[in-house]
């Protein structure tokens, strides 16, 4: 006598109509992929499939690239390359035209001065601050603490953000008659410049760049915390190390290939600075939070009057400095290895 | 497996097959009017509208790109569904985008040929040799050449219309001068009285804001010619550094030191910042603006408090706004030349150009409208007392403020003076460095573009 097994008759259906389905797929894929193996060989394979990948960057990263060249070196209002007529290196000599480079005033075009210097402000207080605090919430959050999941969402949470809702929120909060000021003129004091007093806008750009950026930075640290064992504490707590002398023997020698790699990153990501500040502040007051990249966005696409050249120029001079960034990395991680 | 591979040979084929079918039937691009031009030349034309009947009836689709301020484009698309119906062979789609959009990726798109037909414009300059010559299409070009400004058609090229004529003047909460029991004054006041009137109404008030401009040079230009400035000489040329333009420039840092002003209109950094928000909001008691800020005060402040404009300030150069106003701009790039003239021709008759006028309730630039008056749709007596004042102060326009809108480099002044003029005010630049800045700015731009 045969017992019949009862299973769910719905189950089974389902299950037996994904496997033939799945199948069916997996055979037509063969079918497709093989014909295109015997075109291409085995060998061929690797290539055809970044294939589509290279395409995207070509058409949309590599050829901008080499023409942004073309509009550096040529000049006039015209967008087509074929009617700008040759200027040799006039674009970077204007922009390079200075009496003291370190009084923009001095500069024919004071306005790249201006934002390089307060790109490298920005850079330097951003970075510092950024490694600063992902490096710290990255030890708090590395500990066994109560809801600590629910912390790492929370600093996370930002990062999902888009910089321009960001920046709005900042702003609305920040503005003169804003959330933060109706704070301060309930307490009975006088509204503060959040937005038009320069100081004040350079330090806010620098505090919302890095509350909408750390989570990101946190998790890389945090990942590097946890891949240092965790026998080597207990070794120095035996030996009687203090957690000071913990950190500073242990956890930042073994965290530092992972430090260069935030802070290059976010080196990186600082210079190229700007759409949280063109929403927040627009570049001002007055230039006090104007940027390079604005910079270059302002000659190339944002002005009535566009000055194609002048901003491909200083775009190629950006994109020198983030060269010699990269290169820093490339020189420093072997040896740390 | 040999029969899972068969099936999966025949789904491949199916997908092939599909994909090598042919399309949809399509409208034919241009197929069959090999002879485009069939002016009905025998037929007198008052309604230009009516199509040639002897055309087959092929439909074309006209894109015509549009910003608003206000009402226009819901007052612009009753007109158009008339005109398509009354010529059903065309199709108008009106594309609304933010005036951003006009602004920044307009010219490039009319630049790579991929434009519209038809677009609603404010920089004229920036569409030199680029719109299409209308009097070579329309059924009437005499009518067309005759009812709108040269000056504005020589700088469009003849390539579209003035669909408004706009003026900069200030708007005051004539409401908070009542509470303040101060009388307001009238034509002939200095904008130092005005500054003083308005700091005397604030303080009384307990408004925060006495008085503001909008940020850009176009607003700050009729200021500064009031008080004397040259900004364009006979030539065309601007010239910044005039007696006029830093007295203005020093009156507006006047006003931010003071704390009587809005400071993040000026240096909030953005394109266009302007005072009439902090004026609806009841918080500013004098904004200067323009015309074509009635429709949205009369929408946004109701009843809230009554709000008047008041005539430009006087100095020793008069008293003058500047004109401006928005232009139909016809692309040269277009497939569809003379459908796109039907349509302007259309858009400019009396009863439709003045429908337009009436509901968008902006002063009229075509000539048959403006000589019969424009009933306006509106009974808000603030509203019509505002559009007097503004047509009042037309006739006032000096020659360079006239002008300076259709300058092929306007824009140019425009945005580099905002800037200019904000670094001046922040601190990062003293007067003297501003104006020889701002000169180089806009000596560079146009050096560029020629």
């Amino acid at each position: 006598m045969k017992l019949v097994r009862t299973r769910n008759t719905s189950e089974n259906f389902f299950s037996r109509l994904f496997d033939v389905i799945y199948e069916f797929l997996i055979s037509f894929l063969d079918l497709i992929f093989g014909m295109i193996q015997r075109v291409v060989g085995i060998r061929g394979m690797p290539y055809f499939f970044v294939l589509p990948n290279l395409l995207i960057f070509g058409i949309f990263i590599l050829f901008p690239m080499l023409l942004n060249f073309v509009y550096a070196f040529t000049g006039s209002t015209a967008f087509f390359p074929d009617q700008r007529p040759w200027v040799g290196t006039a674009n970077f000599e204007r922009l390079l035209a200075c009496e003291n480079y370190l009084n923009p005033n001095t500069c024919g075009e004071d306005l790249f001065w201006r934002a390089v210097y307060n790109t490298i402000g920005y850079v330097v207080f951003q970075v510092a601050l950024m490694v600063l605090f992902s490096l710290v919430t990255a030890l708090i959050l590395n500990r066994n603490i109560k809801a600590r999941g629910f912390f790492r969402s929370v600093f996370f949470y930002p990062v999902l953000l888009s910089p321009i809702v960001v920046a709005l929120i900042w702003k609305w909060i920040l503005q003169e008659n804003g959330l933060l000021n109706g704070i301060i003129t309930a307490l009975g004091h006088d509204k503060l410049p959040f937005l038009v007093n320069t100081q004040w806008a350079r330090i806010w750009v620098v505090m919302i760049s890095v509350w909408a950026f750390m989570g990101f930075y946190t998790l890389i640290l945090l990942a590097g915390l946890q891949s240092i064992p965790a026998d080597l504490y207990e070794a120095a707590s035996i030996d009687g190390a203090n957690p000071w002398q913990s950190f500073t023997k242990i956890t930042l020698p073994l965290l530092m290939p992972t430090m260069i790699v935030v802070l290059v990153l976010s080196l990186i990501r600082a210079v190229q600075v700007f759409d949280i500040v063109f929403a927040f502040t627009g570049g001002g007051p007055g230039t006090a939070t104007l940027y390079l990249v604005q910079y270059i966005y302002n000659y190339g696409f944002s002005s009535p009057n566009k000055q194609f050249g002048l901003a491909a120029a200083a775009s190629l001079l950006m994109a020198g400095v983030l060269i010699i960034l990269t290169i820093v990395q490339l020189t420093v991680r072997p040896e740390e290895e | 497996m040999k029969v899972r591979n068969l099936l999966a040979m025949l789904l491949l084929v199916a997908v092939l097959v599909t994909a090598c079918a042919p399309a949809a039937p399509e409208e034919p691009a241009a197929p069959e009017p090999a002879e485009p031009v069939e002016e009905p030349t025998e037929e007198p034309m008052e309604e230009p509208t009516e199509a040639p009947a002897e055309e087959p009836m092929e439909a074309v689709e006209l894109r015509f790109t549009y910003y608003a301020d206000g009402v226009e484009a819901e007052v612009m698309q009753p007109l158009l569904d008339k005109f398509m119906a009354e010529n059903p062979d065309i199709t108008v789609v009106l594309d609304v985008v933010p005036y951003q959009t006009i602004d920044e990726q307009l010219p490039v798109q009319v630049e790579t040929g991929e434009g519209p037909d038809l677009a609603r414009i404010t920089n004229f300059g920036a569409y030199k040799g680029k719109l299409l010559d209308l009097r070579d299409y329309l059924a009437d070009p005499a009518y067309y050449e005759a009812n709108f400004p040269a000056p504005i058609l020589e700088a469009m090229g003849y390539g579209g219309f003035p669909d408004a004529l706009t003026v900069t003047g200030p708007y005051v909460n004539k409401t908070l001068f009542d509470q303040a029991e101060v009388e307001l004054p009238g034509e002939g006041t200095t904008w130092q009285e005005w500054t003083d009137l308005t700091t005397q109404v604030a303080e009384a008030t307990g408004v925060q804001y006495a008085i503001s401009i909008d940020r850009t040079g176009h607003r700050f230009a009729g200021p500064a010619m009031s008080m004397g400035a040259t900004l364009l000489d006979a030539d065309g040329n601007f010239t910044v550094d005039t007696p006029g333009f830093r007295a203005f420039a020093e009156t507006v840092k006047g006003w931010h030191d003071a704390g009587i002003t809005p400071s993040e209109v000026w240096f909030n950094a953005d394109a266009v910042n302007s005072c009439i928000d902090d004026f609806k909001s009841g918080q500013l008691v004098m904004c200067m603006s323009g015309s074509w800020n009635i429709n949205g005060l009369a929408n946004d402040v109701g009843d809230a408090f009554d709000w008047v404009v008041v005539p430009n300030p006087t100095g020793d150069g008069g008293s003058t706004g500047i004109a401006g106003g928005s232009a139909v701009a016809a692309f040269a790039a277009t497939e569809h030349p003379e459908e796109v003239a039907r349509l302007v021709e259309f858009l400019i008759q009396p009863e439709n150009y003045g429908a337009f006028s009436a509901g968008t309730l902006a002063l009229p630039a075509q000539k048959d409208v403006a000589s019969a008056g424009v009933e306006f749709d509106t009974d808000n007596p603030l509203v019509l007392a505002a559009l007097s004042a503004y047509t009042a102060e037309v006739p006032k326009l000096q020659d360079q403020a006239v002008g300076l809108n259709v300058h092929p480099y306007a824009f140019a002044y425009y945005r580099n003076s905002a800037n200019r003029i904000a670094q001046y005010l922040t601190g990062e630049l003293t007067l003297d460095e501003m104006l020889v800045n701002l000169q180089t700015d806009i000596d560079n731009a146009i050096a560029e573009a020629q």
